[in-house]
C-alpha cells in the first residue's frame, strides 16, 4: 500500500506482517473509535464494549504469551498498534495500554496458578486491570510509598490509599505496590487485589482535562485482606516489578502521543489547504509551510527514537531503560507541541470541541506527567550518564 | 457431497475514501501512481462470505485469487489474514495491466476455476474504481455456470445454492446448482477485522505465483480507451418566476 509520493509514512521500515497489524489497527481506530471519540470524552463513557471488540482482535494482551491467551507480539509491534489506535481515541488507547501492562506483569512475574487465573480473562477483557503505585504522598518519589501490607497467617492486611488510578472503581484486578518490609524500594512487594475484596473502596471519580473515556479514582485499602497467593514474585521484588512494567508502559504512552501527533499533522495539513485568508489558501503562507515542515520532521524523529527504544527493550539491551526514558521524554514533549501547533493553525476553530484537534491536545497533555514525569525521565537518563560504569 | 473449494476473486482498487482523483494530462486514464490502494470493498464482503461458509462447514477450502502486479499480493495477504487458506497471484504488469479489463480477468478466473475444480467462485459485484459490474457475469458465461449476482444472502442447500438478490424491484430469490458464480452486494455481510493471531498465521499460508500464459489466456484487449475526462463542472442554476418563463428558457437553450 503506497502512500503519497515522497511523504514519510508511518509504515516505513516495518515488516509485511507489522504493516498488516498497523492497517488493521488503523481500520479499527477509524471505524470503531474515531466516530465516538468526542462523545466518550464529553459524556465520560468507559467504552467497555468497544474495548472488548478490540480484545477479540488480540489487543487485550498484545505482548502477553499465547499460552495464557495473549498475542505474543514484540514491543515494536505493540508500539505500532498503539500508535495506530490512538488516531481513533488517545484516552481509550492509553487505558488499553495500561491494561496490557498489568496483564504482562502477571504473565511475567506470576507463577503458573496466577497466570492461569488472571491472564486469560484479561486478554479477552472479560476483566479489566488497574496499576496502583502512586499515592497522595508519593508520586515521583514512588519508592517512599506508605501503603502497608502486614503478613497475618495466609493473608496480607493492606492499609493505605492510592491516587490517580486509571480505571479505578470500574476495573476488576488491581496490581498494588505495597510495603511488606522496611523503607525504600527493597521493602516493597506487588500484590493482586481483586474487586469486591472487603476493605477495598474508591474515592470520587476525578474531573479531568482529558483522558475522560477512562474513570480515575483514588483506591482506598482499609484492613483489606489479600491472600498471600496473590503476591507476584518475591517479597521485596515489588518495586522492581513496577519499574519493569513501566519501561514498557513508557513506550506505550509515548506511542499514544505519537498517534495523536500523526493525526494532528493530517488535520493541520487538511485545514491549511482548505482555509483561505488574504485571498489565498493558508497553505501558500511560508510561515505555515515551515511550521508544518517542522512538525512533520519532529514527528518522524519521534517515531524513529520510539521504535528504536521498543527494539532495545525487546532485546533486553543494556541501554533499554535509558532509551525508554529518552523516548518517553522526547516523544511526549514533541508530540504535545505538534498537536498544540496544529490547534493554533486551526485558528478559532481549533478551540471548538466540534474539531478533534483540541481533544488530542487535552488527551496527550498528561502523557508528559504520568508513568514517570518527564522530569523523572531526565533523572533516569542523567543517572545512567553519570554512573561509574558509564 | 460438500463442496470442496471456493475461489474468492479479489480486486485491488483505488482507496474508497480517497478525496481527489485526477485525470492524467494526456487524458488516457486517471493518475494511480502514489495513490493509496486497497482491497475492493465488495471483494472484502466476498472474502467474508467465503470464510463464513467455511466456518459453517459447508466448504473445505477457500482460495484467494487476484490478478495484477506485485502490489496485489498485499490484498491476498489480507484475505489470508481474514481466514482464506491459500492464495494465487496471477502476475500481470506493465502494458498488459493497463489494458486489463473484465474480460481478460474473467478468462483468467474461469481458467483457474476449471483447473482447480472449484465449486463456487465468489467475487465482489463490481470494482469501485471502474464500476464495470461485468467480471462475475463474464466468468460465469465462460464457464457456462449458473450465476447468483448482487447477492445479499447466500445459503447452501445440498448441491444447490439459494441466493437472495438485490434487484431494482426489491429482492429476488433464486436456487442455482453448483458449481456456480456469486457476486457479493453491500448488505451480504459486514467483513471482519483480521485478528492479530490470524495475521501471524497468514504469514505461513502459501501464495502460488503464475502468469496468464500458464493458463492459456490471451490478454489482448478488444476494448480501446479513447479518452478520459472529468465530469463537466456543474453550472449554477437560474430561478424563474412562472411556468411560462420556464418553458421560454428551456426553448431558448434548445432543451425543448
Amino acid at each position: 500500500m503506497d502512500v503519497k509520493k515522497g511523504r514519510v509514512s508511518s509504515a516505513h521500515g516495518l515488516s509485511d506482517e507489522q504493516k498488516e497489524f498497523q492497517k488493521m489497527a488503523f481500520d479499527f481506530a477509524a471505524h470503531e473509535m474515531s466516530p465516538h471519540m468526542a462523545e466518550w470524552d464529553e459524556k465520560e463513557i468507559f467504552p467497555v464494549e468497544t474495548m472488548r471488540k478490540a480484545a477479540q482482535l488480540g489487543f487485550g494482551g498484545i505482548y502477553v504469551q499465547p499460552e495464557v491467551g495473549g498475542s505474543g507480539l514484540s514491543r515494536l509491534d505493540t508500539s505500532v498498534i498503539f500508535e495506530a489506535l490512538s488516531t481513533g481515541c488517545v484516552s481509550t488507547t492509553a487505558y488499553i495500554s495500561i491494561h496490557n501492562m498489568c496483564n504482562w506483569m502477571i504473565d511475567t512475574f506470576g507463577n503458573t496458578e496466577q497466570r492461569e487465573k488472571f491472564c486469560p480473562e484479561l486478554c479477552t477483557m472479560d476483566k479489566f486491570a488497574s496499576y496502583c503505585l502512586t499515592e497522595p504522598g508519593s508520586g515521583s518519589d514512588a519508592a517512599s510509598l506508605l501503603t502497608t501490607a502486614k503478613l497475618e497467617g495466609h493473608h496480607y492486611i493492606l492499609n493505605g490509599s492510592k491516587a490517580f488510578i486509571s480505571g479505578g472503581g470500574d476495573t476488576d484486578v488491581y496490581i498494588v505496590m505495597c510495603r511488606t518490609g522496611g523503607k525504600g524500594p527493597k521493602g516493597i512487594s506487588c500484590v493482586v487485589v481483586e474487586k469486591d475484596t472487603p476493605g477495598l473502596s474508591f474515592g470520587k471519580k476525578e474531573k479531568k482535562v482529558g483522558w475522560n473515556s477512562q474513570p480515575t479514582r483514588a483506591v482506598i485499602l482499609e484492613d483489606c485482606h489479600v491472600p498471600v497467593t496473590n503476591r507476584l514474585g518475591q517479597e521485596g521484588q515489588g518495586f522492581n516489578i513496577a519499574m519493569r512494567g513501566l519501561n514498557g508502559g513508557r513506550i506505550n504512552i509515548a506511542s499514544c502521543s505519537l498517534g495523536a501527533a500523526h493525526a494532528c499533522v493530517q488535520l493541520a495539513r487538511d485545514h491549511l489547504l482548505v482555509r483561505k485568508q488574504f485571498g489565498e489558501a493558508l497553505s501558500n503562507n511560508q510561515f505555515l509551510q515551515f511550521k508544518l515542515a517542522e512538525m512533520a520532521t519532529k514527528l518522524v524523529a519521534s517515531r524513529l527514537l520510539l521504535r528504536e527504544a521498543a527494539v532495545a527493550l525487546q532485546e533486553s539491551r543494556s541501554d533499554a531503560v535509558s532509551l525508554c526514558s529518552m523516548a518517553k521524554l522526547f516523544v511526549t514533549d514533541e508530540c504535545f507541541n505538534i498537536c498544540n501547533q496544529a490547534l493554533q493553525m486551526h485558528g478559532g476553530y481549533g478551540y471548538l470541541k466540534d474539531y478533534a484537534v483540541q481533544q488530542f491536545v487535552r488527551d496527550i497533555r498528561v502523557h508528559q506527567i504520568l508513568e514517570g514525569t518527564n522530569e523523572v525521565m531526565r533523572m533516569i537518563i542523567a543517572r545512567s550518564l553519570l554512573s561509574e560504569s558509564g | 457431497m460438500s463442496p470442496a473449494s471456493v475461489f474468492v476473486c479479489l480486486s485491488l482498487t483505488l482507496l474508497s475514501d480517497y478525496p481527489v482523483i485526477r485525470v492524467k494530462p494526456d487524458h488516457s486514464g486517471v493518475v494511480t501512481d502514489g495513490v493509496k490502494h486497497s482491497m475492493n470493498p465488495f471483494c472484502e464482503i466476498a472474502v467474508e462470505e467465503a470464510v463464513k461458509l467455511k466456518e459453517k462447514k459447508f466448504i473445505k477450502e477457500v482460495v484467494a485469487v487476484s490478478c495484477g502486479p506485485t502490489q496485489v499480493t498485499e490484498t491476498i495477504r489480507t484475505a489470508l489474514a481474514m481466514g482464506c487458506d491459500r492464495g494465487i497471484h496471477v502476475e500481470v504488469s506493465g502494458k498488459d495491466y493497463e489494458a486489463m479489463g473484465p474480460l481478460q480477468i474473467a478468462k483468467i478466473f474461469a481458467a483457474l476455476a476449471k483447473k482447480e475444480e472449484a465449486s463456487l467462485v465468489i467475487l465482489g459485484k463490481q470494482a469501485i474504481d471502474d464500476d464495470c459490474n461485468q467480471t462475475g457475469q463474464m466468468t460465469a458465461a465462460l464457464l457456462d455456470w449458473p450465476q447468483g449476482t448482487f447477492a445479499s444472502e447466500v445459503t447452501i442447500d445440498g448441491e444447490k445454492v439459494k441466493v437472495v438478490r438485490e434487484i431494482d424491484g426489491g429482492l429476488e430469490t433464486i436456487k442455482i446448482s453448483m458449481p456456480a458464480v456469486l457476486t457479493a452486494d453491500l448488505r451480504l455481510n459486514t467483513p471482519r477485522y483480521a485478528t492479530l493471531p490470524n495475521i501471524m498465521k497468514a504469514k505461513k499460508k502459501k501464495i502460488a505465483n503464475m502468469k496468464p500464459a500458464d493458463l492459456g489466456v490471451d490478454m489482448v484487449s478488444r476494448v480501446e480507451v479513447l479518452r478520459v475526462d472529468e465530469p463537466p463542472t456543474r453550472l449554477a442554476g437560474v430561478k424563474v418566476e412562472t411556468v411560462d418563463d420556464l418553458v421560454a428558457k428551456l426553448k431558448a437553450n434548445g432543451t425543448i
